[in-house]
């Protein structure tokens, strides 16, 4: 399924942004947004671990590559909104911040959050993606032909 | 027969007291932190993910100083953590294609799309010893050069599309795991490739080493190397649809090796492959040696009796984890096994005094 046409492709985009952050960025952007919503626990945050699979020759068959810690919680919203995390390391706040903001993206506080949480981690992410591409591309051979010694 | 015996309850306890304060070391050194050896020794913390078949930097920083820098005591640490978590699934196979790479050599094609790319390594350096190194300093920069995105496709596609390569057949979508299930032979490739991603560098090193040097040799080139973060994806129960749960480094070894043809098959290349977690590239490299020396059977070679080509002897003594345990046991009281040889062989020797007096 392509992006455009996946009408999950929003949400996906989000709780990826969350896996990946930083436990104490995310948590240091969260108390400055100063939202808090109510909530309560449909599933308190669990730490565990994921298989991470790849393939033979990289295009063939799978097979598993090692685990991975993961930790994961669900909320509820007073308004009634569910959100879930599944986010990666064992930070159980982190996990927790992350389902609330799935769910509060469900809420009329999304562009609110989207604009106080999101988009400075998301640019935190492009920096950091950004910054090291660079040094790779700093480290990029360019070959040249030496000139033959005889004519 | 075992015995049980009572004893060294304060000895124990003393010893472990003991070996809590050696491990903190003198007191006039600052303490190292686990952030310390996770940000500056991060060539163990890999190793140690690898091997303890766990990615996470900071517990493998904890394991590492928890061991005093014994790797193989910080990958047990590891692995019996492991075991501890409850499993939340599996991810869908890494996108290794879609690779943020740190680094990207390939010594079959100069030109390839998206350049070669050295990244952080320790390759051209002199191995001279740097004793700036010993003193404080500042923290070194490195260049940076603006970059487009640039897509850097698999080197393998290109000997693909002119069908020059051997196929990969495709396998069950949830493949065995020997982490769940004993490991039973003949093993299935994906089993074969668990074991070496997790196996000792040392050995899956010597085992490589070992076709190179003519035992099962393969005539390996490596079509790439790459090094770099991909995205883990997982599908979410709850949702029903596939989100990514965090990014792991991965380094991936992709040989191309002898050609090879049959009645059926045009002569063609085959392939290795060696897949790892963190930047671990003398283990990825030797691990896609091993595979492809473990696949002379599916590639109708002859078996020469090479020791990388014997799965059992390869996949049975390459964790280090089981090698050690067994090893190391034999360290622990036999107090009532010896002394059970022990009054044999006295009483062999009897005997024989017996038997010669009597000869006599």
């Amino acid at each position: 399924m392509t992006r455009e046409n996946d009408p999950n492709a929003a949400r996906k985009t989000w709780m990826s942004l969350l896996a990946k952050s930083d436990a104490g960025v995310l948590s240091q952007i969260w108390d400055k947004a100063d939202i808090a919503p109510d909530f309560r626990f449909l599933r308190a945050p669990e730490i565990g671990g994921v298989m991470v699979r790849g393939r033979a020759g990289a295009v063939g068959a799978a097979f598993n590559l090692g685990e991975m810690t993961v930790t994961r919680c669900s909320v509820t919203l007073s308004g009634g909104a569910v959100g879930h995390a599944y986010v990666q390391g064992r930070d159980k706040k982190k996990a927790e911040v992350a389902a609330q903001i799935d769910a509060l993206m469900q809420t009329d506080l999304a562009a609110q959050v989207e604009a106080a949480v999101l988009a400075p981690l998301r640019k935190i992410a492009e920096t950091a993606k950004r910054t090291r591409a660079a040094k790779a591309a700093a480290t990029k051979v360019d070959f040249f032909t030496m000139v033959r010694g005889e004519d | 027969m075992y015995v049980a015996v009572k004893g060294g309850e304060k000895a124990i306890d003393n010893a472990h007291a003991w070996l809590a304060e050696e491990r903190r070391g003198g007191t006039s050194v600052t303490e190292l932190s686990v952030a310390q050896i996770r940000e500056q020794l991060a060539l163990a913390v890999n190793r140690v993910m690898a091997e303890g078949s766990l990615f996470d930097p900071d517990l493998a920083a904890l394991a590492i100083k928890q061991s005093r820098g014994d790797l193989i005591e910080a990958i047990f640490l590891i692995r019996a953590y492991r075991t501890t978590l409850p499993r939340f699934g599996g991810s869908e196979p890494v996108d290794t294609e879609k690779m943020a790479c740190d680094r990207r050599v390939s010594a079959t094609f100069k030109d390839a799309p998206g350049g070669q790319v050295l990244g952080p390594t320790f390759d051209y350096t002199h191995r001279l010893l740097d004793f700036k190194l010993a003193a404080d300093g500042e923290a070194p920069q490195a260049p940076m050069t603006d970059a487009p995105p640039a897509e850097t496709p698999h080197i393998m596609s290109f000997l693909d599309r002119e069908n020059l390569i051997q196929n990969e057949p495709a396998g069950p979508e949830v493949p065995d795991d020997l982490t769940r299930a004993p490991l039973e032979l003949p093993a299935s490739r994906a089993l074969r490739l668990q074991a070496l991603t997790r196996g000792d560098e040392g050995f899956i090193l010597g085992m490589a080493y070992s076709t190179q040097r003519g035992y099962a040799r393969n005539h390996a080139f490596v079509a790439e190397l790459r090094i770099g973060a991909v995205p883990v994806e997982m599908d979410i129960p709850e949702l029903g649809f596939a989100v990514d749960i965090g990014e792991v480094t991965l380094t991936e070894c992709e040989t191309v090796n002898q050609f090879q043809g049959s009645k059926t098959e045009p002569p063609q290349f085959t392939r290795g492959y060696g897949l790892v977690f963190g930047m671990t590239e003398r283990k990825a490299i030797s691990m896609a040696l091993v595979d492809r020396a473990l696949r002379w059977k599916e590639l109708g070679e002859d078996n020469v009796g090479a020791p990388a080509q014997d799965e059992e002897f390869v996949l049975y003594h390459a964790d280090n984890i089981q090698a050690t345990g067994f090893l190391e046991h034999i360290k622990l009281p036999h107090y009532v096994d010896f002394q059970s040889e022990l009054e044999l062989i006295r009483k062999l020797r009897r005997e024989a005094q017996a038997m010669q007096e009597a000869a006599e």
